[in-house]
């Protein structure tokens, strides 16, 4: 695996250049509610550009609810999400804010991947096919190119071999570092990670840890990841959020949220799950 | 009572085009019945309520009145203020009319079947929404629902005599025509064992076709 892999964003070529830097992903005023359950309450925060974000806090605390709002998987109740500066599930008509149509949403959309905790491998399509479906019929390349792209990304994830196999005929990490693939295939600007390892045995959770610390080393991916696996988000963390309650408790690099918290809360959930 | 090879014999050339019609009405019965039930299943997810709402308020209705109302409906009152049609045309499309809104519940619970996380993944990967449908929900759904739809084939076959009451004399109704004709059953025996003959090697057929597409 070497640092000229297929997924670094081709910046010359991309319409939307991310400076690196700039601010890629902001949440203002942000609310959902799950009934009378209030997941985020008026969440204001941002990503920026390359960066690798890990978000952690006890469960129900709205870190899988942001990666959802921003997959379009969920809709915020109140509030605002903008990646690279455009709306996200707005449009602005004639100096208000409406909810965007189908079209904007997707167009936004494709600079966002996303990797789940149960994978979601499509299991009527080979593995090849799972990863060059989008690249074909969303980003209109062709076969060959998105063939031989999906190839790269699955030796760079150590599955070259397995092109030709079903979902069902590999492991769950096997399955993963393939969702992984797919996700890149579409070359997003930001990935976002759900729990990747959650469902893993654990035996298998390392090979799949290991091909995203790669990623994050030698691309300039951003990546906001959910996870309760606290020394891979050590490693490849800039920033570490401590979410309680659908608000960010505190925020810092791995070294200051993990070394020294400012919260006892803090303390107390780093010592429960660590 | 006594078996008399030469009327099965003399039955044969009406049994034969018995038999024509029964498929007939079967294969384009079983195709309308595809084809319309995948459609209401589908309009019965619609987004807009003047899709979603006629469609379930049509296809309950049809689901609970009998066939044959719906048979003689097709043929009597239908010319009235709409096309007139054939016998056998009338029966097939009544007969597909009316299964299709079995069809569709089986499509219906096909398609909720597969896993919500199928559909987040296809968003993650912004596909456009026919191609959601096209290449990952229904190539799912079609597994789970081959078995129920197959089921139903066999019933629409059982269910076609039927169409004899409007004119289409399928195989049971060329027997009967027949026996009473010549004041004998010999045809009737005939027809019950053709049944069986199409009805078990179809059971088979779907049986098979379960466990290939079952991966």
């Amino acid at each position: 695996m070497s640092a000229d892999t297929p997924l670094q964003n081709d910046h010359d070529g991309n319409e939307n250049p991310p400076v690196d830097g700039s601010e890629l992903i902001r949440f203002d005023k942000v609310t959902k509610r799950f009934g009378s359950n209030v997941v985020l309450d008026e969440l204001d925060f941002s990503v920026a550009s390359g960066k690798h974000v890990t978000l952690i806090g006890p469960s129900g605390s709205g870190k899988t609810t942001i990666l959802r709002l921003l997959m379009t998987l969920l809709k915020a109740d109140e509030g605002t999400i903008k990646v690279n500066g455009d709306y996200l599930t707005h449009e602005e008509k004639n100096g208000k804010l409406v909810p965007a149509g189908e079209k904007h949403v997707r167009e936004v959309r494709k600079n966002i991947g996303m990797v789940f905790q149960q994978f979601n491998l499509f299991p009527n399509m080979k593995v090849l096919r799972n990863i060059t479906e989008a690249p074909v019929t969303v980003l209109g390349l062709s076969k060959d190119e998105a063939d031989q792209r999906a190839r790269e990304l699955l030796d760079m994830v150590g599955l070259g071999d397995k092109a030709d196999a079903y979902p069902t005929q590999l492991s769950g990490g096997q399955q993963q570092r393939v969702a992984i693939a797919r996700a890149l295939a579409m070359r997003p600007q930001v990935l976002l990670l759900d729990e990747v390892t959650s469902a893993l045995d654990p035996e298998l959770v390392a090979g799949v840890l290991d091909v995203l610390r790669d990623i994050a080393h030698t691309t300039d991916i951003t990546m906001l990841c959910v996870t309760h696996e606290m020394n891979f988000a050590r490693d490849i963390s800039d920033q570490v959020l401590m979410f309680d309650s659908g608000r960010v408790l505190e925020s810092g690099t791995p070294e200051k949220i993990f070394g020294d918290p400012e919260h006892d809360r803090t303390r107390e959930f780093l010592s429960a799950v660590l | 009572m006594s078996w008399d090879w030469q009327v099965v014999d003399d039955f044969m050339p009406r049994f034969w085009d018995g038999v024509f019609v029964t498929l007939q009405a079967l294969a384009i019965g079983t195709l309308i019945a595809f084809a319309l039930g995948l459609v209401w299943a589908l309009a019965q997810r619609s987004s807009q309520v003047w899709v979603r709402w006629p469609v379930v308020a049509v296809t309950e209705f049809i689901r609970n009145t009998p066939l044959l109302v719906q048979l003689f409906f097709l043929f009597y009152v239908v010319p009235n203020f709409g096309p007139s049609m054939s016998p056998l045309t009338t029966g097939i499309i009544g007969l597909g009319l009316h299964y299709s809104t079995y069809t569709a519940e089986v499509y219906r619970a096909g398609i909720d079947g597969v896993p919500v996380g199928q559909w987040e993944a296809a968003t993650a990967l912004s596909l456009s929404k026919g191609r959601t449908w096209r290449a990952v929900i229904l190539p799912q759904a079609i597994r789970r629902v081959v078995p129920p739809l197959g089921n139903y084939v066999v019933a629409m076959l059982k269910d076609s005599p039927m169409i004899a009451t409007i004119g289409a004399l399928d195989m049971l109704g060329e027997a009967q025509a027949f026996s009473n004709e010549t004041f004998t059953t010999e045809a009737l025996t005939v027809v019950g064992v053709a049944f069986i003959v199409i009805a078990y090697p179809a059971s088979l057929l779907i049986r098979a076709l379960e466990r290939r597409l079952v991966r």
